[in-house]
């Protein structure tokens, strides 16, 4: 039961870095670029909660919404004021210019919210939920239920809308989409603007649970990263069932084995299946 | 002069000041910063070996960094060994650790070779962080008994350090000098520029990627076991973290990579920017030293993706080589 109860556990956490990495295996998959600054997007979500909050009372769930649109705002504006620039650049340039943004945003936030911790401490949400002998906390469970609303929102957008699939085009081959008349540029910025708006969701969902500090986007990133690789890079059902499966291992590999080597857990079934399986789980090859 | 002439005389002139600095400057806090550039510009110029020349981007050297710090430290511990012989046993480990993880990285390209390396780094440091022979998370620290040269640890000056630090960085640069000049330099460059044509001429990519991991990652772990001597306390926080890797190849980034001077350049470059915001707003503790350093590596990465020595280049283009060989030696 105490196994369940943890292998459970693993699912709600594992659906909210399912969220993060759909939105960097959309940017990833339609631009072929890796966002370093991923994370930051996700520490803005927090913030915006947390101000939502502190000055206005309001909880988290209220202004999600709102944060959605805010990170998307982000997200386009810093493709159309920056990542254009590097569309056709170096891979190197390309690493170095969102880790420098990284660095950028975390400068950013400790200078005008200061590098303390915070927290939404007393959200709409509280208490635990107990269901056939298994318990659990009501915002991890409420977090787990929007990440999979947020993330399946996508797959939908993707799937059914035509700019979804003028998206889709795009990532698939640049030019040919380009001569059907689809404005690469207007793609690239929606990319950035739903996959920080992703990021953006994951952090407001995670605000009543989680510390809320500049920093905090780098213990998510890695894990998005490790999600993306396995899942198939730009494959967003992909980094979705990647996100469960890592979840579970990490809640399950800390609970029978010791918490300290979950990241080592976590890490060397990545680098399995990335030697195995080149392309990840649902990857093309 | 000649454009390469140039280059030799700035070259010499930063080989010069580089050895007077500490004997002219005696602050301390000025003589430690200068042995930590010319540390960052030895790890960037091992850095660009791999990354640099065979377009392999590592982002998780402080793996190799730390492997030199831990093996020389261990072997003074336990065996009383001098550093000056754990260092060339720190870099062997290193190597042959390198080789075990370049192998089946090496099958993966770009950005998933880049992703697969932090996986490493992060892992390596997360098990010596549980690793008691290695000290845990607290680290190993070396005694300040026993000192002088032999020992490689200086209590009285900190003046041998630097010295040794820019001793290591001209053998680094000797070694990048050699590789360059060498087949297997050119097979690198081949690898990076045209897989494809390299490995359709018979070229093994696998085999010459695993040279160049091999000797990058052995260089590093030498500037590893200058770490430990200079700080006597070694910790996965310092010697292994993803940041430190990211550090090494942004010196060779910012500089130019894949050219023989252009981690020094950059160490020089992000050394001061580092100092300089640190000085200038670092005080208030408010994060405005990140917000500084994060801006010119946008800008830097954004406008001048070939590093400072890329933009020299580009200002003063090399004049024409003339039509017939005229008595001098070409540069």
């Amino acid at each position: 039961m105490l196994l369940l109860q943890t292998i459970l556990s693993g699912v709600l956490i594992g659906l909210v870095y399912a969220l993060v990495a759909v939105g960097l295996t959309l940017i990833f998959g339609v631009m072929d670029i890796v966002n370093f600054a991923h994370g930051e997007f996700l520490m803005l979500g927090m913030y915006a909660s947390f101000w939502g909050f502190a000055l206005w009372k309001l909880d988290p769930l209220f202004t999600l919404p709102l944060t959605a649109l805010l990170l998307f705002g982000v997200g386009a504006g810093l493709y159309r004021l920056v990542i254009r620039r590097i569309t056709d650049a170096p891979m190197l340039s390309q690493i170095f210019t969102t880790f420098g943004l990284m660095i950028l945003f975390r400068g950013l936030a400790q200078y005008f919210w200061s590098p303390d911790f915070r927290s939404v401490d007393q959200g709409v949400l509280a208490g635990k939920i107990a269901f056939a002998g298994l318990q659990f906390g009501l915002p991890q469970v409420v977090a787990a239920l929007g990440a999979v609303a947020t993330s399946g929102a996508v797959w939908w957008f993707l799937r059914s809308t035509r700019l979804g699939a003028a998206l889709e085009a795009t990532a698939a081959d640049k030019e040919a989409a380009a001569l059907m008349g689809i404005d690469a540029q207007k793609m690239f910025a929606l990319a950035w603007g739903l996959g920080a708006a992703c990021a953006g969701v994951a952090g407001a969902l995670l605000s009543t649970t989680f510390p809320i500090f500049p920093e905090v986007g780098a213990n998510f990133i890695l894990f998005a990263f490790v999600l993306v690789a396995l899942g198939g890079f730009g494959s967003v059902a992909g980094a979705f069932w990647a996100g469960i499966l890592v979840g579970v291992v990490e809640v399950v590999g800390g609970f029978l084995w010791d918490p300290a080597y979950k990241l080592v857990l976590v890490l060397s079934l990545y680098l399995l299946v990335v030697w195995l399986r080149p392309q990840g789980l649902m990857g093309k090859a | 002069m000649s454009r390469a002439g140039v280059g030799r005389s700035v070259a010499l002139a930063a080989l010069v000041l580089a050895a007077v600095f500490p004997l002219v400057v005696t602050s301390a806090t000025w003589q430690n910063t200068a042995i930590l550039m010319l540390m960052l510009a030895q790890l960037g110029v091992a850095w660009n070996i791999l990354g640099g020349y065979a377009g392999q981007v590592s982002l998780g050297h402080a793996a190799f960094f730390g492997a030199g710090a831990y093996v020389s430290t261990l072997l003074a511990l336990r065996f009383g060994l001098t550093p000056w012989i754990g260092m060339f046993a720190g870099a062997a480990v290193s190597a042959a650790l390198s080789v075990i993880i370049g192998w089946p990285c090496f099958r993966l390209k770009g950005h998933y070779f880049a992703m697969a390396t932090i996986a490493v780094g992060e892992i390596v440091q997360a098990v010596v962080n549980g690793w008691d022979l290695l000290g845990g998370a607290v680290g190993l620290s070396l005694p300040l008994q026993q000192t002088g040269f032999w020992y490689m640890v200086f209590n009285r000056s900190k003046l041998p350090y630097h010295y040794i630090a820019l001793g290591l960085l001209l053998f680094a640069l000797a070694v990048n000098w050699l590789v360059t000049k060498s087949h297997v330099g050119y097979y690198l460059r081949a690898i990076k520029d045209e897989p494809d044509a390299a490995r359709s001429l018979g070229v093994s990519l696998t085999r010459y990627k695993l040279y160049a991991i091999a000797l990058s990652s052995g260089l590093a772990a030498m500037g590893g076991t200058l770490y430990a001597q200079k700080e006597l306390l070694i910790d996965p926080g310092s010697t292994l973290s993803t940041g430190l890797s990211i550090k090494m190849s942004l010196v060779a980034i910012m500089g130019g990579a894949g050219t023989l001077t252009g981690p020094v350049v950059g160490a020089v470059l992000l050394t001061m920017i580092e100092e300089l915001s640190r000085m200038g707003f670092g005080g208030t503790g408010r994060g405005t030293d990140m917000v500084v350093y994060g801006l010119l590596i946008v800008l830097v990465a954004v406008y001048q993706p070939s590093g400072i020595l890329g933009w020299v280049k580009q200002r003063f283009p090399a004049p024409a080589a003339p039509a017939a060989p005229t008595g001098g030696k070409a540069p």
